[in-house]
């Protein structure tokens, strides 16, 4: 089932500049079913505010989002979301989270509880199923929280800078596992991230995004088969286009708009 | 890092670092420091005791008089003859602690009826919150014993009117923490899940009951606490059965009898400590996620 994204275009009123600011102005791709597509893009560019409309937890000022041929114009459980901390309920055991979304949609007990348990082996976390949230890591909550969405059997998954708040090695070590996770489920992704090399390595395809107003700049291909090597030569020259285009886009944005988003430029160095 | 302890202080308050870090490193850290507060609990009353003592010693030294404050000796005594005596005569004290009991817990369970699912909704549409909190914020600093009059008119001298004056000082505390509760819910939790799946009716039972229990039960120990503090007042509104604490220490003060008026204070004291008690040891137990 492909994800058809066309003409999406969302402002918001700003209290500071007093007008309504536009995000983001026509943002259109089509996802085939099973890719995995990475979105980058300046910081504040609307990365976010574009997956919560693909989710319907946010409705777009204009355009539709199409997955098959259903409309999505609310959450829905077709459409996972990770987003950027871990989400668990804290007064559920890890199990008892991942059986929620089943819970939900009036699964037997057993029966979930076999699915919840298959669901927590996949992202390689059987042994902590009894344990409460607050008794694991950060980067364990991550995967509980993939699994808690992975669970009931989503078309989508949109991944929210998942790992960004996780420390270098766990973020590395993060990336690996998720994909092994996706090799075995071949959901359709789409994974915002702030960073270049997150994205050619797990991308099979990357979206970029200019600043803000934001709509789409460029769209790569990494044709690199999994599992890819970070450092190789391949990469980095992906790595390179990607990074000249960020770099002509905060230029962009800096002739245009003067000193105010110079400084704001200085958060993502 | 290893605090200046001394091994026989460490001892006495069962502290080990042998186990500080089990095989599950990390994982379950909290179970440490809790037994350290464990140890320290045992201790807890010594300075209540002391306290007692000093009084006692100033009573019997003669620096306070006992027509001001009677001695905890006197109180003691005065105890004893309304648990075995009862005031008035033959009215004793199980009767009177559980005729007041019945009105806190049924005033109290009216509040938690009625304020736990308003201050849901509350917390959770804005627009309910908009229209109902100017009420709230109207009749809220109304004292309880103003009520009084009306309570009679309304529901005639006896248990019904002590009940709604409870009723009214409960009501508060639990709408409030329960509103503040639902309103401070993680965003993303709530939004999770709509995705998972979730209707309103599990969103409310299943999310936001749960995720505002913490504050829910700080408003039920409140809750509980202004109970008995209005329980002279509800029951002002007049006892028809004869039993009741607050009857009781009105009786004590027609008859000029002090000792027995600050056993009936301290009565309630202690009943109010047990029943917080009670419902700290139920959220240590319901709140262990925590
Ligand atoms: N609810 C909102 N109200 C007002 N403005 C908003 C709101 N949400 C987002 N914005 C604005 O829209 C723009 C895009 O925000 P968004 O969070 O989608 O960006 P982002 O690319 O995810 O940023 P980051 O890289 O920091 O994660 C920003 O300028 C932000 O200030
Ligand atoms: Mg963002």
């Amino acid at each position: 089932m492909e994800l058809r994204v066309s003409g999406l275009h969302k402002s918001f009123s700003s209290a500071s500049e007093g007008e309504r600011v536009d995000a983001l102005i026509d943002v259109s791709f089509v996802v085939p079913e099973g890719r995995f597509v990475c979105v980058i893009g300046p910081s504040g560019c609307g990365k976010t505010t574009l997956l919560r409309m693909i989710s319907g937890l946010e409705k777009p000022d204009r355009g539709t989002i199409l997955l098959g041929d259903r409309e999505i114009t609310g959450p829905v459980r077709e459409v996972g979301y990770i987003f950027q901390e871990p989400v668990l309920l804290p007064w559920r055991t890890i199990v008892r989270n991942v059986e929620f979304g089943l819970e939900m949609a009036g699964m037997a007990k057993q029966e979930r509880r076999e699915k919840a348990l298959a669901a927590l082996e996949l992202v390689e976390l059987r042994d902590f199923a009894d344990f409460y949230p607050k008794e694991i890591s950060g980067g364990m909550k991550q995967k509980a929280a993939l699994a808690m969405a992975l669970v009931v059997e989503p078309k989508v998954l949109l991944m929210d800078e998942p790992f960004v708040s996780l420390d270098c090695q766990t973020r590395n070590y993060m990336q690996a596992a998720f994909l092994g996770v996706w090799e075995k489920t071949r959901k359709t992704v789409i994974f915002v991230t702030h960073n270049v090399e997150e994205a050619v390595f797990l991308g099979d395809e990357i979206i970029c995004l200019t600043s803000r107003p934001a709509e789409v700049g460029k769209r790569l291909r990494v044709g690199i088969p999994h599992p890819r090597d970070r450092t190789s030569p391949e990469l980095n020259l992906i790595r390179k286009e990607i990074l000249l285009f960020l770099a002509a886009e905060r230029e962009k944005t800096r002739s245009v708009n003067g000193m105010f988003t110079h400084v704001h430029d200085l958060s993502e160095v | 890092m290893r605090l200046p302890v001394s091994t026989s202080i460490r001892k006495y308050f069962g502290i080990s670092y042998g186990k500080r870090f089990p095989v599950s490193r990390g994982i379950r850290e909290g179970k440490e420091r809790k037994s350290v507060q464990r140890a320290n609990k045992s201790l807890r009353f010594l300075p209540v005791f002391g306290v007692v003592v000093l009084w006692q010693a100033a009573s019997s030294a003669g620096l306070i008089p006992e027509n001001r404050l009677p001695s905890p000796v006197a109180i003691l005594h005065g105890f004893t003859e309304l648990a075995t005596e009862g005031l008035p005569p033959g009215y004793t004290l199980v009767g009177h602690c559980i005729g007041s009991l019945k009105r806190v817990l049924s005033g109290v369970a009216l509040a938690l009826a009625s304020a736990l699912p308003l201050g849901m909704f509350m917390g959770y549409w804005g627009r309910v919150r908009d229209i109902l909190t100017p009420f709230v914020e109207m009749v809220r600093p109304i004292p309880p014993l103003a009520w009084v009059p009306i309570a009679i008119l309304w529901f005639g001298i006896g248990d019904k009117s002590a009940a709604f004056i409870i009723f009214l000082g409960a009501f508060f505390p639990i709408l409030l923490n329960t509103v503040g509760g639902v309103m401070t819910i993680n965003k993303r939790l709530i939004e999770s899940s709509l995705i998972l799946g979730a209707g309103k009716g599990a969103l409310f039972m299943k999310v936001l009951a749960p995720a505002a229990m913490p504050s829910i039960i700080t408003g039920i120990r409140i809750a509980l606490g202004i109970g008995w503090m209005t329980l002279v007042a509800a029951e002002f509104t007049g006892v028809k059965s004869g039993y009741g604490l607050g009857y009781m220490i009105m009786t004590a003060r027609d008859i000029q009898r002090p000792d027995l008026v600050v056993a009936g204070m301290a009565i309630i004291g202690v009943i109010g400590f047990a029943m917080d008690f009670i419902i700290r040891k139920m959220e240590q137990r319901v709140l262990k996620w925590r």
